[in-house]
């Protein structure tokens, strides 16, 4: 039942067909064959990448760290499996540019060994801080895509105390069922993690929103939350982004984020439900973050599905394992086709931000050329963040970015449902990340500019200060001279 | 400067055209006019042909002086639409040059001199329209009188002809004025409209269509029906036309309140003249109306507005074509001061305060 008001809270937003039928009445897999090589790249996290404490030749356990956090925001690494780390180096990153990062290469022994894990704790025990050290020491971050260290958003809740922490069920990108799956499969595990979420951040309450288009995840969350009363599990309605977590606090609390602010602003903060269950697995059974379910679909998925996968696989062995014929597949995307990246190539690893992998058809794919805006103002209507999509695009064609800027720009979200319902097939995301990207580089280049200019400055007044100086001790020994002589002549007539 | 190839999402859209959305326009537009053809017969048909081809003669010949490829910008059927209003709202027995320069001035002047599709800032149609009414008065205020196929008036295949390109040979016999046109006429007289508008009008005749007029004003409950099919199939909202008919509904209902022997009733109003065309089809053309809800209600009542406006105390019986191209030129405006509000920002563009 969702109330009119409620609907009212819902705003731009498309319908794309959910695609998800095909895999989402299956278990997720966990026969995925151990890969023989691991490649863990050592940034998997928004903020600074983590730096190695293992060496060339050492014999790693499963769950043993691989690299620890540096700085604030970060989060460490640790070995999906057992075995030897045959090279720390520069690999390719499943990022459309497939730019190389450092990167961990391990060659697997075959026996999964965990390291041994400490006994199993009562996480009510723990102290609040404790948790979140605990968290953050199992390397989870936000598994919806984000990828923000989850320990460093526990810290913030707890310090802004917030009053309702939010679960993100919604999953609202087409193919995607990862979620929708473990949380059939794996809700107790999913309201555990919640539960300390919530002794974790000292917050009172939690609801968890889940779109109407997976009614057996909703039965079964339901029924895992039943007893605890302080986490609620409410259906929101199929809508893309409702995972965006400013649309999904709008239609669940009827709170607007402040454009310069956070959620926390609001007094809420988000979580996704794969976080919660990451974050049920190092606590209660201190299990680092060394794998993820990962959706495979898409037309050219001889058998898709869900999978556990160790972090580190390359996308090229789930392509085989999954029956991916490649000569159908037109584009390779991670994510989901709304938001999600294009790959160039398929031996890219895994990692912790990988919610799907998607062998997507030319037919799945189609978009015609470019053709004149005919104003149809679709767009407008389709943005969930209120901007003005075409105008922001033609002021970036005739590259007048900042104006771009002051309609709205940088408060849009990428979401893509403006390109999506362009009927002139207009690349509207495209301009504007390339606006965005642009800005962020003139930014770099007057930043550096301007340092420069400040360095040649103080050189200037460096040396101006130097022969100043120089030009006084002239002087003064001119003087001493001056002094001496007149003295001297002094002495010399008396 | 911009690399289009997709690198990141969305990878899939929606399975939406210009030429698809143009297409249904038409589908919609077939009910009207069909009936029309059917009520004023082949010379009704003969312009009605002459204006599509030409447009699309212009068409072509613009993007060819243009060196732009001609035949993907002919197959999303905007320039067919635009040719398809135009000869809509023409008297259906006008001579055919009537359509030929009207078509011309339409895509030519209407819309390739701003550079082509998406670009102009009035209808095409109803630039068309209203300068053909100014160069040549007289064609475009000679109304032929209903002669339904197989009717014993309907003139036939021969006749179609003359009339279309030797000219009307006897023009009061076949001919009369629009309700509109003639109740204005009574008016200016000071014939109340209780005598006059019994003579010419007959509700259920006006609202099925059986009455003089152009194709686009004769059915206004056909026109609602593409309307009815344009809004399900969400090619328009309802914003633009509801608010037209709405304002137009509501201020003549005050007039007619005050004195009904000087103002027409809401239902004259609504059933006769471009009204209902205008409100579904004309106003609603995307590239001259405003982007956002409320710019388009505010478009679509100051719309209604005026063409009550000019209806009751302008020079011309009929003033939706006036009308839309007036609020055309304020469409502009309308888009730079109503813009919807930003996520997180108040209607200025600041952050929401706590």
């Amino acid at each position: 039942m969702i109330s009119l008001m409620q609907s009212f809270r819902i705003r731009g937003g498309v319908h794309p067909d959910p695609k998800k039928t095909a895999t989402t009445d299956l278990s997720i897999a966990s026969d995925f064959p151990l890969p023989k090589k691991l490649y863990i790249p050592l940034q998997q996290h928004v903020g600074k990448p983590a730096e190695p404490v293992v060496r060339v030749g050492d014999y790693v356990y499963k769950g043993q760290l691989l690299a620890h956090s540096q700085g604030m925001i970060s989060a460490p690494v640790h070995a999906p499996s057992s075995g030897v780390v045959t090279d720390i180096a520069d690999y390719p990153a499943p990022h459309p540019s497939a730019l190389p990062i450092r990167t961990v290469f391990m060659e697997t022994d075959g026996k999964d060994a965990w390291q041994l894990l400490q006994t199993h704790t009562d996480p009510f025990a723990l102290s609040a801080e404790e948790i979140s050290l605990r968290v953050g020491a199992a390397g989870v971050v936000g598994m919806g895509g984000a990828t923000f260290p989850a320990a460093v958003k526990l810290n913030l809740g707890r310090k802004n105390k917030i009053s309702t922490l939010l679960i993100n069920g919604g999953e609202c990108e087409p193919y995607l069922t990862c979620d929708d799956r473990l949380m059939q499969e794996s809700a107790d595990g999913i309201i555990d993690g919640i539960r300390i979420m919530l002794h974790g951040m000292e917050t009172p309450q939690a609801i968890v929103g889940i779109e109407d288009n997976k009614p057996a995840a909703f039965r079964a969350m339901k029924n895992a939350a039943a007893d605890y009363r302080q986490i609620e599990v409410r259906q929101v309605p199929t809508h893309y982004p409702m995972g965006w977590d400013r649309q999904l606090i709008r239609y669940l609390t009827g709170k607007e984020v402040p454009a310069d602010g956070r959620a926390t602003d609001v007094g809420v903060l988000m979580h996704n439900v794969a976080t919660a269950y990451a974050i049920h697995k190092a606590i209660r059974h201190n299990r680092p973050l060394v794998d993820r379910v990962v959706t495979i679909a898409g037309g050219a998925a001889g058998s898709p599905g869900n999978i556990w996968v160790p972090i580190g696989t390359l996308i090229s062995e789930l392509l085989d394992y999954c029956r991916v014929n490649r000569t159908r597949m037109a584009r390779l995307v991670m994510g989901g086709p709304m938001m999600g990246d294009a790959l160039p190539i398929a031996e890219l690893p895994v990692v912790k931000a990988t919610s799907g992998i998607l062998a997507l058809t030319q037919d799945e794919i189609t978009r015609g050329s470019e053709q004149a805006c005919i104003r149809c103002a679709r767009c407008i209507s389709a943005c969930p963040a209120g901007l003005l999509p075409v105008d922001m695009a033609n002021r970036i064609r005739s590259n007048q970015l900042e104006s771009a800027v002051d309609i709205g720009l940088k408060d849009c979200i990428s979401c893509g449902s403006c390109s999506y319902v362009c009927p002139s097939n207009i690349p509207l995301v495209h301009y504007f990340k390339y606006a965005a990207g642009e800005l962020a580089a003139r930014q770099q280049a007057q930043h550096k500019t301007e340092q420069t200019k400040k360095l040649i400055d103080e050189r200037n007044k460096r040396i101006e200060r130097i022969e100043k100086q120089k030009a006084e001790e002239a002087a003064r020994e001119l003087a001493a001279k001056v002094a001496k002589y007149t003295a001297d002549q002094a002495e010399q007539v008396i | 400067m911009l690399n289009v190839k997709p690198t990141t999402g969305p990878h899939t859209t929606e399975n939406l055209s210009i030429g698809g959305i143009m297409r249904q326009v038409i589908y919609a537009l077939i009910p009207a006019t069909l009936f029309g053809l059917y009520l004023f017969g082949w010379p009704a048909i003969n312009l009605f042909l002459i204006t599509i081809f030409s447009a699309l003669f212009f068409e072509y010949f613009c993007l060819k002086l243009a060196d732009k490829p001609a035949l993907p910008a002919l197959k999303d059927s905007s320039a067919l639409l635009t040719a398809w209003l135009l000869a809509m709202s023409l008297p259906p027995w006008a001579p055919w040059w009537v359509g030929v320069i009207g078509a011309g001035l339409a895509i030519i002047l209407g819309k390739q001199v701003y550079g082509g599709l998406g670009q102009n800032l009035f209808n095409p149609a109803m630039l068309a329209r209203v300068a053909l009414l100014i160069s040549f008065p007289l064609e475009l205020t000679t109304w032929a009188n209903v002669a339904p196929w197989l009717s014993e008036s309907a003139p036939d295949f021969k006749t179609g002809l003359h009339i279309t390109f030797m000219g009307l040979d006897n023009i009061d016999s076949s001919t009369g004025a629009t309700v509109l046109g003639y109740v204005k006429t009574e008016l200016s007289q000071k014939h109340p409209l209780s005598a006059s508008l019994a003579d010419i009008y007959n509700s259920n005749n006006a609202w099925l269509g059986f009455m003089r007029g152009s194709l686009s004003e004769t059915s206004a409950i056909l026109l609602i029906l593409g309307g009815g099919w344009l809004l399900f199939k969400k090619i328009i909202t309802w914003h633009i036309p509801l608010s037209i008919i709405i304002s137009v509904a509501l201020i003549s209902a005050v007039f007619h309140a005050l004195n009904p022997e000087i103002y027409l009733s809401p239902s004259v109003h609504l059933s006769s003249g471009a009204l209902m065309c205008a409100a579904f089809f004309i106003a609603t053309d995307y590239v001259t109306s405003p982007n956002t809800p409320l710019g388009q209600l505010i478009f679509g009542s100051a719309c209604g507005l005026l063409i009550f406006t000019i209806r009751t105390w302008g020079g011309y019986p009929e003033g939706a074509a006036f009308a839309i191209l007036l609020m055309n030129a304020l469409t502009p405006l309308i888009d730079h001061y109503v813009k919807p509000r930003i996520y997180g920002r108040d209607r200025q563009g600041r952050p929401l305060e706590l």
